[in-house]
């Protein structure tokens, strides 16, 4: 890949936590191979702690960004989604040299950018459509509203490594969850990309936390993890939902399961990281 | 003058209304409590034994255990107990019922089932609120003002529900999904069966439902209402027995979903049981709630919203306001009253009418409640009990109250069940949410003051799914109901209740 | 009787009322179930609370001695039931209701101060307390300003209360708020607290000519006052809910509230009053009907 006369400066792919770029502590890492069996880069191998350290990070910027205005996160969505697209290039080019050919390259990012721009506009909107004022029959004003779950952990698709991957991460950030993505073993580049996009977009620091890594070894982890409220798990295989659900049972973790494919455009898929708040309050002079 | 006419006034009341006696503990001044006023439960039918309603039919098991009146400890009748074998056959009843009739009965007929079930419940409302207390030990004031009116209203929102469902969720088209397990809790039987049955029915599942073992009457005398009501033979199964058949029923593979209220413990099993699955659940588990008195509330209204936290349903609540949190400047004010108003609850016979605390549900529950009351005092927190007389036989506790507590005695940490509150002091708003919020569960909390947009705030910041502001322990079909955190999964009650029993596409 | 002035209350301190919240409260005082022995006492309690009341244009000494006959043996075949506490007249009828009662304990009580509206001056006001403490009235039921509370002049309400309880000397002093005119709890519990403050040794709901007049949420309201006074300071107000209280049932409605509430201490006539012209008979039918068993007939009570 280097040009004549010039030795091309090679990305390093490092974690996403906490708004910053470090190396897994564990100091390991995987090789991530192309088409041809051509070493395309060291991806870290994240291990529990940096795991343990993303949801530290999480935790931390959940009450900023859960306390944060509908309208600023859907704006921060739209942003995240222009600078996707001014670094189209640089996704598809990853895409491709992981497999992808170049016009399901070029689909999959612009579906990306669309997806983002679909929920840019939800963030606002969702409440609505999933509120309520509730006619209960005593001199009461009752009304009930979806509130984020709180810190989620994403084992994303393994297969859509970039479609998929926004698709699973986009609607718990419009509902004001922060996160711990587990991104594709198999295709981790973009992952680490869209970090860099991220955090350039005024995301807050700690609300997506990127996580390049092995499944079996972090996924019982993401279940146990006693700080972590819930978990999508993208996922064809029946025996890790099994294991994931009988690990998360400890603290009632929410755990949502999807196909491992992207996750379609769908407000419910929000609704999947809300928990409905109830409020009652007396009506009297 | 006047204090000699009034001593004179005085004092020929009492030989009056004594006749000559000694002075009588029902006279209405001098007397320690009003005289007996017990609810009539002549008209209650309560047979020796019931069986196990499956496919429309009533069907002895083999094995079978006694239900007893906690407050009397006296038998009043006999239940099966479901094994495998029986839960089996139930939930086969279910899915052919389920096959055959009720997923394919339009919405509008499902509904009037349901309306002619509310309006049989109205009808025996009464005799169903005598046997509720008499097989639960709650205070007849409650199951008829409370439970009772909300079973009605229950079945009567739902039963509206049945040819909506397609408006409920924008975008989506709605389905039934089959065979629903539901497993129920002993402090509000039949109420817990109405809020678990009437949506379930209303989006075309069918249901085999488990009462809990130590309250099954209510349950069983509703599932003759229901073969009354002519609903479809298989469309509700009750099966009764403890834990085991709690077991057998969740863990049958064609029950298609589970609704569970009960403790967390139980509830992360549920979870346990159906991971990966792919069969739901809905749980509605324990709780820990604070309620949260500022020094601008208006006072005298939450001292009454604190006891009807803590006392109603003698604590046996999942959402009870089990931990008290008042600011500093008005901590002694709140807990004088508290303590005045405590000593006016009429303790006793759940039958009587006067009764506000009633008897504890079990010898087992009993037991509970000391051993977290002695680790109480242990720990260090301040002990004060009212000063009723509780009964010689059945199971009772006084209200009771700690002070001094700090965020790390178990009676702060740990769902007591009974009537037994924690008080805590704070100086900052933040500080009452930070405490509030210290604790795995997340069903309900309750905030006090005056001040509008503190309430928002407030409210806003505890993670509970169920706020009161300036009320407590409200409840209402159209409220969706259910927990964050580790009180539970999903919602019961409302629009929002509806989406557990449907398969949204 | 303290010699220190009276001195103006600190609103400031006084939390608010929920109308939801005391309105329930209310209710479940109503759900109580007073039966036999409770019943009778409670009810021959009620009796002796009775301020037996006429304040109409066409009252005159006849009817005024008819019903002071009423009030000193309510009950003629049987002794022990009554006396009630008080006749309650208009200034002009003190004397002959003075007479009338006799050393019977029953006590005279007048209206005074422009009852019911209260809309004369001070000064006028404050002669009629006079007179009709001159013509030997026990107890001055005197009205408030309503319009100058709801204006906010709180501290001239005041004032005016301690210039009529100076007036009254000796005799006892209750403050009608005329709740049915004040229109919110807490306006209700600021003139409670006033009232209180000011000297008044009974607070009282209503003149009777208003509606709504007595409820029991607003009692309750006024009984939280009055207990929150005396936790403060010691001093026990009187409370005489009035107008609209009719039947026995709705009577121990009130005697439940006011024991579960002030207890056992203010369950006498010195504390507690009904202002009702009604209710007597009612009493009296349901105190026979304990007795004997079997449900009464108007015609065999006297109607004064």
């Amino acid at each position: 890949m280097a040009a004549k006369n010039r030795l091309a400066v090679n990305k390093t792919y490092k974690l996403y936590l906490g708004g910053k770029f470090p190396r897994t502590e564990s100091g390991r890492y995987y090789e991530v191979k192309g088409r041809k069996g051509a070493l395309l880069a060291n991806a870290s191998r994240a291990s529990r702690k940096d795991f343990r350290n993303g949801v530290v990070a999480a935790r931390k910027a959940w009450p900023g960004w859960d306390g944060s205005s509908a309208y600023l996160r859907g704006q921060i969505l739209y942003r995240i989604a222009e600078m996707l697209e001014g670094r189209t290039e640089q996704f598809e080019e990853e895409l491709r040299i992981q497999g992808s050919t170049p016009s399901t390259a070029k689909k999959e990012v612009a579906k990306a950018v669309d997806l983002l721009v679909h929920y840019a506009g939800w963030s606002d909107k969702y409440q609505s459509l999933f509120s309520s004022v509730n006619p209960v029959s005593t001199p009461h004003f009752n009304f009930s509203v979806p509130e984020p779950t709180g810190v989620v952990a994403v084992a994303a698709p393994e297969k859509s490594s970039l479609l998929g991957l926004c698709s699973a991460i986009a609607p718990i950030l419009a509902g004001g969850n922060t996160s711990i993505v587990l991104a594709s073993h198999s295709k981790p580049l973009c992952a680490i990309t869209l970090a860099e996009v991220l955090n350039s977009s005024d995301v807050p620091a700690g609300v997506v936390n990127m996580l390049t890594g092995f499944r079996d070894e972090l996924l019982p982890h993401f279940a146990e993890h006693m700080d972590v409220n819930a978990l999508l798990l993208c996922s064809d295989m029946e025996e890790e939902a099994k294991m994931v659900g009988k690990r998360a049972a400890e603290n009632l973790k929410r755990v949502v399961s999807h196909p491992d494919s992207a996750l379609e455009e769908d407000p419910y898929h929000i609704l999947d990281f809300q928990e409905v708040k109830t409020t009652w309050h007396p009506v009297g002079v | 003058m006047s204090e000699a006419q009034d001593k004179g006034a005085a004092g020929s009341k009492t030989k009056s209304a004594s006749s000559g006696k000694k002075k009588s503990r029902h006279d209405f001044v001098d007397g320690d409590r009003y005289a007996p006023a017990p609810e009539s439960s002549e008209h209650v039918v309560v047979k020796d034994s019931y069986d196990l309603f499956i496919g429309g039919d009533w069907i002895r098991a083999p094995k079978r255990t006694e239900t007893r009146n906690p407050a009397t400890g006296e038998v009043l009748s006999e239940v099966g107990e479901a094994g495998p074998g029986m839960v089996k056959k139930a939930v086969a009843a279910a899915r052919k019922a389920y096959e055959e009739t009720w997923s394919t009965m339009p919405g509008r007929e499902r509904g009037k089932y349901l309306y002619r079930l509310a309006r049989l419940i109205q009808e025996r409302a009464r005799e169903f609120a005598v046997l509720e207390t008499m097989d639960g030990g709650k205070p007849i004031r409650e199951s008829r003002d409370v439970d009772l009116p909300l079973v009605a209203a229950h079945f009567f929102y739902y039963a509206g529900w049945a040819d909506k469902l397609d408006y409920a969720f924008p975008g989506r088209t709605a389905h039934s999904i089959g065979v629903i397990g539901q497993v129920i809790p002993w402090n509000f039987p039949l109420l817990m069966a109405a809020w678990k049955l009437a949506p379930a029915l209303a989006c075309g599942n069918t249901v085999v439902l488990k009462p809990a073992e130590t309250t099954p009457l209510t349950a069983l005398k509703l599932a003759e209402l229901i073969e009354e009501a002519g609903f479809p033979p298989g469309v509700v199964n009750v099966v009764t027995g403890g834990g085991k058949t709690g077991r057998h029923l969740v863990r049958h593979p064609d029950v298609d979903k589970v609704a569970f209220t009960g403790s967390t413990e139980v509830g992360k099993m549920i979870q346990r049981d159906l991971a990966g699955t792919g069969r739901r659940y809905t749980l509605e588990l324990g709780g820990k709630a604070a309620n949260i008195i500022f020094d601008d509330a208006t006072v005298n209204q939450a001292v009454e919203g604190i006891v009807n936290g803590i006392f109603f349903n003698q604590g046996h609540v999942c959402c009870a306001g089990s931990r008290l949190f008042v600011q500093e400047g008005i901590a002694d004010t709140v807990v004088r009253k508290l303590k005045r108003r405590m000593d006016n609850l009429v303790l006793g016979d759940p039958l009587d009418k006067n009764t506000d605390v009633g008897a504890i549900n079990s010898q087992e529950q009993l037991d509970r409640i000391k051993v977290l009351v002695d680790s109480g005092s242990e720990e260090g927190a301040k002990c004060w009990q009212s000063g009723q007389k509780l009964p010689r036989k059945g199971f009772w506790f006084k209200p009771t109250i700690f002070t001094e507590c700090a965020q790390s005695h178990q009676i702060v940490q740990k769902e007591i069940f009974g009537p037994v509150l924690a008080i805590q002091t704070f100086r900052t708003p933040e500080e009452a949410v930070e405490k509030a919020n210290n604790t795995p569960y997340g069903l309900s909390g309750g905030v006090w003051t005056d001040k509008g947009s503190k309430i928002f705030k407030i409210t806003s910041q505890i993670r509970a799914g169920v706020l009161w502001a300036n009320t407590f322990n409200k409840f209402d079909p159209a409220s969706p109901f259910g927990g964050y955190k580790e009180s539970g999964v999903g919602r019961e009650g409302g629009l929002q209740g509806l989406a557990p029993y449907l398969d949204l596409r | 009787m303290s010699a220190d002035p009276p001195i103006f209350p600190d609103l400031r301190m006084l939390s608010t009322i929920d109308q939801v919240g005391v309105e329930e409260r209310a209710q479940r005082f109503q759900a109580r179930s007073i039966k036999s022995e409770s019943k009778l006492s409670a009810l021959k309690l009620a009796v002796t609370m009775l301020d037996v009341t006429t304040l109409e244009g066409k009252d005159s000494p006849g009817k005024v001695k008819q019903l002071c006959a009423k009030a000193k043996r309510p009950l003629p075949e049987d002794p022990s039931i009554g006396p009630a506490a008080a006749i309650c007249v208009y200034p002009r009828l003190v004397r002959v209701a003075k007479e009338a009662v006799g050393r019977s304990g029953v006590k005279v009580a007048s209206v005074a101060t422009g009852f019911p509206s209260g809309q004369s001056r001070l000064k006028e006001r404050l002669s009629e307390i006079r007179y009709a403490v001159g013509a030997g009235a026990d107890e001055i039921d005197m009205v408030i300003s309503r319009g100058k509370l709801l204006h906010g002049e709180f501290r001239s309400i005041f004032d005016e209360i301690v210039r009529c309880k100076e007036a009254c000397g000796g005799a006892h002093l209750k403050v009608i708020l005329e709740t049915g005119e004040l229109q919110t709890y807490d306006t209700v519990r600021i003139a409670s607290e006033i009232a209180m403050a000011a000297g008044a040794d009974f607070i009282k709901t209503s003149t009777g000519k208003i509606q709504p007049a007595a409820t029991l949420p607003v009692t309750l309201v006024m009984l939280e006052a009055i207990q929150d006074y005396y936790d403060r300071t010691g001093r026990m107000v009187g409370m005489k809910p009035a107008g609209g209280i009719s039947d026995a049932k709705t009577a121990i409605h009130y005697l439940v509230m006011l024991k579960e509430t002030l207890g056992k201490e203010w369950l006498t006539s010195r504390w507690f009053r009904f202002g009702a012209s009604s209710l007597t008979n009612d009493l009296l039918m349901q105190i026979r009907k304990q007795q004997t068993g079997r449900y009464q007939s108007a015609d065999y009570f006297t109607k004064d």
